[in-house]
């Protein structure tokens, strides 16, 4: 509903975003298709020429590549399991009455500001260092021998960090999901004879289902690309190379570019699945 | 002065045209309400002559000259809107006075002019609230003042009442016509409700569908309806309409007649049937009759003390100097 | 209605939840607790809660060793630089899309969002090589540019959201009541969209200056802002607990403060609208 002369200043208005994103978009993607077409070893003879897909066979026939996609699906899918189901839990318990709400919703979001690496860190040595680690005391305590988290338990211990972190967010969307619902949903319910388990499962989780998958979305495509937590923990070792930090090393560490672009383009493609499913919900809000 | 010409104005949404080609001229100082129901294009129209939006072919005359590519601010008219669209952000008295601000009139006079509209609508208690902390009778008083300001051409009504309960809408819309009596500004005013195009209009212009059904004073409209859609539209109950042998007898298609045109009574009539629902209003009672042999029910008005029960048989006679006919076409015969 | 529940059920919840959310928060506390112990404190057996002697020390360490003021400084220039550059390329665009839609409004909308998708591994290479030949590697300018990118379509779809609740009928009233589109933006839209965009500022603003794959992989020392700061304690420094802490609580402690303001808008910023 408008006129022709604010379409045309409309138009002028969007353009700065458009092209700005759409350069971001395009110029270093070109650039990474480009460079995984070639053999490209900047420190050792630059570019070596065209090889056609050699670096995308080689990419996923290199004996790093199956433990990576492991070690990511792992991450992700245990991240995920963990935040969404305690999230649901922790989202039902802030949304009763109690006293002081406020202050738990603030104490329970609070891990979502701490910068990555600031949480890496400090779970790394305060907590599961094997011999000061407060983890190490706690185990002691009960008469039981420390464990060194991050090279024995090294994919749980990254599991339990990035779960701190990303909890309070699952959490956040899942309790205002659960304060939109009608209460006289609930009553209606009641009235109708459904004990608090069936309410659970029939009212509440249907009503929390769209959040769920919303969190379920924007948390695959922040996990999918965790990095600092890894860059400070292990730095890839003990089996926790997922396929973000796998390129990462193969771009900047071994210096092995098409490589690593081949790697990028996987990567891209793999986002852009979870994206379509992402993009598909919110562009369905956008028309309610 | 307000004298606005519509001519053969059209209006579409890409591929879809709300408004055919359309001729309408609304006098200076006239009522002219645009009723029908929602999505007629009544609301479009209004939208088209504040210039919110783009005619798609046609012109529009605001006092004889051309006005069809003058942007809405420099059109000399003022809106209502149906939620008020007040800023929130500025206190009642900054409302009001927002007009005149971009008019760049000068201190003294904004001030005057505020004064003067707040006390005409009861605001001078409110001036510095904000819209806010208003009731939706406040609300509406505030959107009329930063009408009346401007001094416009013509005020235009979007749904103006339809926000408020019953009770203050019939305030509300015995304010706007002794606003309009007194300022003698030509007023255009959108409506679904035909109680208040009724009570409130010089003009009625009834639309369905972007077309002019009929425009008329709303005694033509309700004493010779030019169609069935009119018919059916105006007057509350709706008028009862009957095909078939009954129409035949009157030499139409269909016939209709109103509610309040049926004589009742226990013994003898032109037509008989029972009574299913009987609602009591005090002044007025309305029957839904059955079993007629002539509609599935059939609305009469009988007087407030008239008491018929549900089950009762009910006789009826029809004011034959009142029935409206029809031809297969739906429009008016004689 | 809410209903009334008895004070016991009260109370029970009251515990519950507290106890689960002090659990939540311990390593924060823990942290904090722990930058003012000595270092010897910090690591003893069994560890001590809050009987030790308080003290300041580690952060006059941690700051005078590392220059603190610098990275701090760093970070403030990069978030905030790039939430205000953002903002300033977004608002026209999401003013835009909020009043005068389009068919392609949505698309639009939409392939904004999925730039934000693209993984930044998938582009690293050419921006660090874009980074090298324009010579912006380990600058401020650089990474400004780089995060506000990276941000700009959350920016324009929390303030794309805000936005379309401000009814089309209010800016439409302006126009009527003769405002030119500057005045009708002036003094119409900006004061009623001011609570909005102070949300979209602060939400980008945390976000920006928690973002640790750019800032680690596109700084060196000049422009390296907190998160490369906290980095290089990883080792062999990090096992001085009582200044890894000090260095953490100084990292964390601005947007921590500015997070409690922003935890309503967190909720719409992160999911584009979707959950409200």
């Amino acid at each position: 509903m408008a006129t022709q002369h604010s379409r045309s200043v409309a138009r002028f208005m969007m353009a700065p975003a458009v092209i700005l994103l759409l350069g971001w978009m395009l110029v270093p993607l070109t650039m990474t298709l480009y460079f995984s077409f070639k053999k490209y070893l900047p420190l050792r003879g630059g570019d070596l020429g065209w090889v056609g897909f050699d670096n995308y066979v080689r990419f996923v026939s290199s004996s790093t590549f199956w433990p990576a996609v492991q070690a990511t699906l792992v991450i992700v899918g245990g991240v995920l399991a963990i935040t969404v189901v305690l999230g649901i839990l922790l989202a039902m318990l802030l949304d009763q009455p109690m006293w002081g709400q406020g202050v738990v919703r603030i104490l329970v979001i609070a891990p979502f500001f701490v910068m990555p690496t600031v949480s890496a860190l400090v779970w790394k040595n305060m907590f599961m260092d094997p011999v000061n680690g407060l983890l190490a005391h706690l185990w002691r305590f009960f008469g039981a021998e420390p464990i060194s988290w991050l090279s024995e338990a090294s994919m749980t211990s990254i599991v339990m960090i990035v779960s701190w972190q990303w909890l309070p967010f699952a959490t956040l969307i899942l309790l205002t999901a659960i304060q939109s619902l009608d209460s006289e949903q609930l009553e209606a319910a009641e009235m109708d004879g459904a004990p608090p388990l069936k309410r659970f499962y029939h009212i509440i989780l249907p009503h929390l289902g769209r959040a769920i998958t919303i969190v379920i979305l924007i948390q695959t495509i922040f996990l999918l690309s965790i990095f600092a937590e890894i860059f400070v923990t292990t730095g890839g070792a003990f089996g926790t190379r997922t396929l973000t930090y796998l390129i990462f090393q193969r771009v900047l560490e071994s210096q092995n570019v098409g490589l690593g672009s081949a790697g990028g383009v996987y990567a891209i493609i793999l986002a852009n699945i979870v994206a379509i499913f992402l993009m598909r919900i919110v562009g369905k809000n956008l028309d309610a | 002065m307000g004298r606005i010409q519509l001519k053969s104005v059209t209006k579409s949404f890409g591929d879809v045209q709300v408004i055919p080609p359309l001729d309408l001229t609304i006098e200076d100082g006239e009522f002219t309400v645009f009723v029908g129901p929602s999505g007629c294009g009544k609301s479009t129209l209004l939208r088209l002559i504040a210039g919110l939006e783009d005619m798609t072919s046609g012109t529009i005359d605001i006092d004889g000259s051309d006005a069809t590519d003058v942007p809405p601010a420099k059109r000399g008219l003022a809106m209502v809107f149906q939620s008020y669209a007040l800023y929130p952000h500025m206190t009642v008295r900054k409302n009001i006075a927002f007009p005149l601000r971009m008019a760049k009139l000068d201190q003294a006079e904004i001030d005057r002019r505020v004064e003067g509209a707040a006390s005409v609508l009861n605001l001078a208690d409110y001036l510095d609230r904000r819209p806010g902390q208003l009731s939706g009778g406040q609300r509406q008083r505030v959107a009329i003042g930063r009408a009346i300001v401007r001094e416009p051409a013509a005020f235009l009504f979007d749904e103006p009442l339809s926000n408020l309960d019953a009770a203050l809408r019939v305030g509300m819309r015995l304010e706007i016509s002794e606003l309009h009596e007194r300022l003698e500004t030509t007023m255009i005013y959108v409506t679904h409700d035909q109680v208040e195009a009724m009570t409130m209009a010089d003009k009625i212009v009834v639309l369905q569908a972007g077309v002019i059904e009929q425009v008329g004073s709303p005694l033509e409209l309700y004493r010779t309806p030019r169609n069935l859609f009119v018919a059916g539209f105006i007057g509350s109950p709706k008028m009862n309409f009957f095909e078939g042998e009954e129409a035949a007898k009157h030499n139409a298609h269909t016939i209709g007649i109103r509610p309040e045109h049926i004589a009742v009574s226990n013994t003898e009539g032109t037509w008989s049937g029972i009574v299913s629902v009987s609602e009591h209003l005090g002044s007025d009672t309305f029957f839904h009759v059955h079993e007629t042999g002539l509609a599935e029910t059939l609305t009469v008005r009988a007087d407030g003390e008239v008491d018929f029960r549900h089950g009762d048989r009910i006789h009826l006679t029809p004011r034959s100097d009142v029935i409206h006919r029809f031809d297969a076409q739906g429009l008016r015969i004689g | 209605m809410a209903r009334t529940v008895t004070t016991r059920r009260k109370t029970l919840n009251t515990a519950f939840a507290w106890a689960v959310g002090l659990l939540i928060f311990f390593p924060i506390l823990w942290t904090i607790l722990t930058s003012f112990k000595t270092e010897a404190q910090a690591i003893a057996s069994p560890p001590i809660f809050l009987n030790f002697d308080w003290t300041l020390e580690n952060y006059a360490i941690v700051q005078e060793r590392s220059d603190y003021m610098r990275f701090l400084w760093n970070s403030v220039i990069i978030a905030g630089g790039s939430t205000i550059l953002g903002v300033i390329v977004a608002v026209p665009a999401a003013w835009a899309m909020a009043f005068v839609p389009s068919k392609r409004t949505k698309d639009i909308l939409l392939w904004m969002l999925s730039t934000k998708m693209l993984p930044a591994v998938g582009v690293l290479y050419p921006i660090y090589l874009l980074f090298i030949q324009l010579g912006l590697l380990d600058s401020r300018g650089g990474l400004v540019v780089v995060l506000m990118l990276i941000n700009l379509p959350i920016i324009v779809w929390m303030l794309y959201t805000y936005f379309r609740e401000i009814p089309g009928e209010i800016l439409e009233a302006a126009r009527m009541d003769g405002a030119t589109l500057k005045e009708e933006i002036l003094y119409v839209l900006t004061p009623m969209a001011i609570p909005g965009i102070a949300s979209t500022v602060l939400l980008n603003f945390i976000l920006a200056w928690n973002e640790a794959f750019w800032t680690l992989n596109l700084t060196a020392v000049d422009a390296a802002p907190l998160t490369a700061f906290i980095a290089s304690y990883s080792s062999p420094e990090g096992l001085f607990f009582a200044k890894l802490s000090a260095a953490s609580t100084m990292a964390i402690a601005p947007i921590l403060i500015l997070g409690w303001f922003s935890q309503k808008q967190l909720v719409r910023g992160l999911t584009f609208g979707a959950v409200k």
